[in-house]
């Protein structure tokens, strides 16, 4: 006999991972206890050594679905505790140092009992079990037990108290457990807010949609706004009330059969949907999208789609195909296509709470079905698509956050506040980082407010106090300016990162290289260190220093951000270039300003220069005539690369890029091809193919030329498919090793992660 | 106009210009400093140089400029402007034409204002070491009892007014210099504000914070109060006037109108009961026709200044580090 103290380490609380113990310590005829506590869980054996092997084997080998064991310890000793059967005791406090686990859609099991009329959960919208259910979005504080998270408030029934107590039920301790006697309630309220007499809130929301009407529906990280994917009436209702003209909307259809009638399909991109995660998943829009479901992603060749997640959202669905009996149907096409946007009005945070969506969403919902299980943290869906072999971000959030990243390197806390646009921040403790659920553009008070909630909560949960802190060279931004209060008051070091090689740094982190590599930056504007607006660069990236070997030549932005907004501007400056600007006033018509723009060219009048990528993308589609004004970030980018994508490959052109001795790439004859290209689909699939090729030979100069062989690719750019599989394929046929990033988006979601490893870099050089 | 003894000869005809026109008691007394009589109540001073180009523009020249701005800057402390004083650097070989109009319309403005500039300063310097003309004025004013206007006494719940358009000087100034032309011309505000600002304390509405949005405009104005109040604002986008043509030039020329210089505006702050009152009476007068409650301030430790936009959306109106800098990545 001996006896075995063992702590696992990892994500390992909240995800029945005690229950897992007993059962298997039971199998193995073991004695002793397992506990919670601030490290992770602490086990107890006595028992014979072969069994006890075992039992430490198994727990690394199989644990729970929702666990993430990352390292087992144990110390042998002789048996003397005299230990008797096997129990599971109460948590042990102390300084917590795991984390909490992201939320997950409902599971299998679950959903069985959610269909099933002879369980107790049947039609239960708030069912779940230790696999599945609302985490981070409910919990306070740790340790995560049902005290520190939003169920407080519920005092289980004793049937769920029993379930809840018994180690070889799905629901032992499983935090959320309810059930319809003693579980949160759902609540229908008309536009005005007056409740509404339903007997079924479900049914009487199902019967809004069908009807066309537009309902708030409160979900696990915020309110959705949801309406019927197929009407266009209500689409453009919709679209008129969010004040978004464009912008493309998320819709959820059932499962992925029933995704056939809007997207085309791989089996990848079914397992992406269906990941327990359940991002928004883009997906090229079928030839019936667009008729199928009029002005949800207008003139665009991708569309978003996400699979239920909630027991809500099936239940929606279950009352919208007529409630149909067993679990088939789960499993069957539907024709329902629900738009499922965020309630953000106006770029604001998500409504969370019923206070919230009265203030902003009263006159946009025609109804609000909303619930008394409250939201603590605001997470909104994830966003993620397949590039070539790899499922990329483009934001990270629900399902995802707090998940942390490992770094290769440790050091004191640093806290980083990310960038204006797409704001993440970042909390690093020893060697982990935590990358916060995106936050968006920081232009509103209520997101500042939310970035300030976000840095609190992380240092609550990871309890830890930053000891320095990581911004953004941009004094404009507030991140940078709360960055800098934060540290005065605490007297912190500040440590200022430039915007492309946080982007570097974060990919390389991710990636745990410590040597040198050549980044390629290709991203909107970030400011340089010279001031300039810098975006499109080649870096030699060293630790926390960098050097700048090239960057794209400059384009002339005429009016500043404004340009960035109105490609028509990019291509009025390209022409003036090229020495056409003659042309510039009868090319668009449309523009009023033509005239005055022309001029301020010829004047230098804030006309500032960048080097941005994304002012190339902006460049190009104007002078396609593709995109004049943008309807929202990124459209003309999105939609040159939804023409190149159904023209399909062409070859470069010849000469279409030059690199001057001073590392400066310039797509002049580029420009000068396109201001006459007539075939719009042509031009945008020349446009990708030379860049592609133009940006391969520049990287790999600059890698013969620094004797290095790793290129990290960073920033938003790298979200274009067709242009990061181009040189990615180019820069591995040259062999290069190339690294992207994976664990978080290629775009400013991914700065906040790279300023703390810069910083963390700094500090650990002495800096 | 030469420099050298030359140029001492040109400062001598300048002042005797200066004497001609200015001409009032005090600064004929032709001493270096002038002897002023007692004044009655507390006094307020205030100095600012005046660096313009083009130094002849619509609606004004650097000579009326530096005479208002420096007035508005004693007026906006509640008192009324008395005395002027004037220094100017001229560059060799400024055409002595253009100065005699600068000093004539300087003149005039001093006039209007019922101001007299009494004492003042030249100096030449060589080509090329000067933009042509440079003026610093400083003002003295007396200040009425009982008033008692202050950037930190914003209190949440007050309204603010504005007494009208913003954005018109430093549009005029710009599309002048870079010879941009616009639907219709962009005309500067450049204006005296002491008799609106009389005509607002004679109202008997208790004013809390009076401030002209000049350098860095309306946008920088009121950030500067809400730190000093330490408040937050919350402005409205529809309540704000833009003339057309400026409105256009800014969007063409890609900059917000609400960090745009004004010459001849201002901000009003007092409690919400007193506002429509004091709306009326600044569009009693004719520098005000338009005035607005543009917003309230509110309890808010950020100092936020907050803008509903007319989209119905909501910004923060930021206090920028220096030019408007891009930043859309
Ligand atoms: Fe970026
Ligand atoms: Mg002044
Ligand atoms: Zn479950
Ligand atoms: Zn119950």
């Amino acid at each position: 006999m001996i006896h075995a103290q063992i702590r696992v380490t990892g994500q390992v609380q909240g995800v029945g991972f005690r229950p897992f113990v007993y059962q298997l310590a039971n199998e193995l005829g073991l004695a002793g206890w397992v506990r919670n506590d601030s490290e992770g869980v602490e086990i107890a054996v006595e028992g014979e050594r072969p069994q006890v092997m075992r039992l430490i084997e198994r727990l690394q080998s199989e644990p729970p679905i929702l666990a993430r064991v990352e390292k087992v310890t144990h110390e042998l000793a002789q048996a003397s505790a005299g230990l008797q059967g096997f129990s599971i005791v109460e948590s042990k406090s102390g300084k917590v140092r795991t984390g909490i686990a992201p939320d997950i859609a409902t599971c299998p099991d679950c959903l069985a009992e959610l269909f099933d009329p002879a369980n107790r959960r049947y039609r239960h919208p708030f069912i779940n079990c230790i696999h599945c259910g609302p985490r981070y979005t409910l919990t306070a504080r740790l340790p995560y037990d049902r005290a520190n998270t939003s169920m407080a408030k519920f005092t289980q029934c004793p049937a769920c108290q029993q379930e809840y107590d018994t180690p070889t039920t799905r629901r032992f301790h499983a935090q959320p457990n309810a059930c319809p006697q003693c579980g949160p309630h759902l609540s229908l309220f008309d536009a005005q807010w007056q409740p509404v007499a339903a007997d079924d809130p479900i049914a009487a929301t199902a019967e809004l949609i069908q009807a066309g009407k537009i309902v708030a529906v409160k979900g696990i990280g915020g309110f959705h706004l949801v309406c019927d994917a197929r009407n266009a009436a209500a689409v453009a209702r919709l679209r008129n009330g969010k004040q978004r003209e464009e912008k493309p909307f998320a819709v959820m259809v059932l499962n992925t059969l029933s995704a056939r009638q809007c997207a085309q399909f791989r089996e990848k991109d079914a397992a992406l949907l269906e990941t327990r995660e359940r991002p928004i998943v883009l997906l090229r829009q079928s030839l019936a999208c667009e008729a199928a479901l009029p002005g949800i992603a207008p003139g665009l060749s991708s569309i978003g789609l996400m699979l239920p997640y909630a027991p809500l959202h099936y239940l929606l669905f279950h009352e919208l195909l007529g409630k149909p009996e067993g679990a088939d149907w789960l499993q069957q096409a539907s024709p329902w296509v629900l738009v499922m946007t965020s309630a953000n009005p106006g770029g604001e945070p998500l409504v969370k709470d019923d206070a919230e969506a009265r203030e902003s969403l009263t006159g946009l919902a025609d109804a609000f079905l909303t619930h008394d299980r409250d939201i603590l943290h605001r997470c909104d869906d994830s966003v993620m698509k397949w590039q070539g072999s790899a499922p990329i971000f483009l934001r990270r959030a629900r399902g995802y956050t707090p998940r942390r990243i490992v770094l290769p390197f440790s050091g004191p806390s640093v806290l980083a506040c990310g960038p204006w646009l797409k704001n993440t921040v970042c909390l690093t403790r020893g060697n982990e980082a935590f990358v916060s659920q995106h936050i968006g553009d920081l232009d509103h008070a209520g997101m500042r407010q939310m970035l300030e909630e976000t840095v609190d909560y992380l240092c609550d949960i990871l309890d830890v106090q930053p000891q320095a802190v990581a911004h953004d060279l941009h004094p404009d931004f507030y991140s940078t300016q709360f960055a800098q209060a934060y540290a005065a008051q605490r007297s912190l070091p500040v440590f200022a990162v430039q915007h492309h090689h946080a982007h570097i740094a974060a990919v390389c982190a991710e990636h745990r290289i410590d040597h040198p590599v050549i980044g390629l930056a290709l991203d909107g504007i970030g400011m340089g260190t010279d001031g300039g607006a810098w975006g499109g660069e080649l870096l030699r990236v060293e630790d926390a220093r960098f050097e700048r070997l090239g960057h794209l030549a400059p384009l002339t932005l005429p009016g500043g951000d404004r340009a960035a907004r109105e490609p028509w501007r990019m291509a009025a400056a390209a022409l003036f270039d090229l020495k056409r600007s003659a042309e510039i006033v009868g090319r668009f018509p449309a523009q009023g300003g033509a005239a005055i723009v022309l001029g301020m060219l010829q004047r230098k009048l804030n006309c500032v220069a960048t080097s941005s990528m994304g002012r190339y993308f902006d460049t190009a589609a104007g002078l396609l005539g593709v995109c004049e004004v943008q309807g929202y970030e990124g459209q003309a980018a999105m939609l040159l690369e939804g023409l190149a994508d159904r023209h399909g490959k062409v070859e470069p052109l010849a000469d279409g890029y030059m690199i001057t001795t001073d590392g400066v790439l310039d797509f002049y004859m580029l420009f000068a091809e396109l201001a006459d290209c007539k075939d719009a689909g042509y031009g945008a699939a020349l446009f990708h193919a030379t860049l592609a090729q133009g940006l391969s030979a520049w990287v790999r100069r600059a890698a013969a030329k620094s004797h290095l062989t790793h290129i990290a690719l960073g920033g938003g750019c790298f979200l274009n498919n067709i242009l990061s599989q181009a040189l990615t394929d180019d820069l591995l046929a040259h062999g290069s090793h190339v690294l992207a990033a994976q664990q978080l988006p290629p775009n400013d979601g991914a700065i906040s992660f790279g300023q703390a490893c810069i910083a963390l870099q700094h500090i650990n050089q002495g800096a | 106009m030469s420099h050298g003894s030359g140029g001492r000869a040109m400062a001598q005809l300048i002042s005797e210009l200066f004497a001609a026109e200015f001409d009032n008691k005090f600064l004929a007394q032709g001493n270096d400093g002038a002897l002023l009589p007692a004044a009655n109540g507390r006094l307020v001073m205030a100095t600012d140089s005046h660096v313009v180009s083009p130094l002849f523009f619509a609606g004004g020249d650097i000579g009326c400029l530096s005479v208002h701005g420096t007035i508005n800057d004693v007026a906006v402390m509640g008192a009324t402007p008395l005395y002027l004083s004037a220094s100017f650097i001229l560059e060799e070989g400024y055409p002595l034409a253009d100065l005699k109009r600068i000093v004539e319309s300087m003149a005039q403005a001093a006039r209007e204002a019922g101001v007299h500039i009494v004492t003042g300063d030249t100096k030449v310097v060589e080509q090329g070491k000067g933009d042509g003309v440079f003026i610093t004025t400083t003002g003295v004013g007396v200040v009425r009892d009982g008033v008692h206007l202050s950037g930190d006494l914003a209190r949440p719940g007050d309204k603010i007014l504005l007494s009208g358009t913003i954005g018109d000087h430093g549009m005029a100034i710009l599309s002048q210099r870079e010879g941009l032309t616009f639907s219709a011309p962009i005309v500067s505000d450049t204006t005296a504000l002491h008799g609106l600002i009389e005509t607002m304390l004679d109202s008997g509405v208790k004013l809390r914070v009076l401030r002209d949005p000049t350098r860095g405009g309306l946008a920088t104005t009121l950030n500067e109060i809400a730190k000093q109040s330490g408040v937050g604002m919350m402005l409205h986008e529809s309540a704000i006037v833009v003339n057309q043509p400026v409105e256009a030039a800014c969007e063409f020329l890609g900059l917000d109108p609400l960090y745009v210089a004004n010459e001849g505006k201002l901000i009003a702050i007092c409690a919400p009961e007193d506002a429509q009152r004091l709306l009326e009476a600044m569009r009693a007068h004719p520098l005000a026709a338009q005035a607005s409650i543009i917003g309230e301030v509110l309890d808010d430790a950020h100092g936020f200044v907050q803008m509903t936009t007319r989209l119905g959306g909501r910004r923060v109106v930021d206090w920028l580090a220096g030019e408007q800098l891009p930043r859309i990545c």
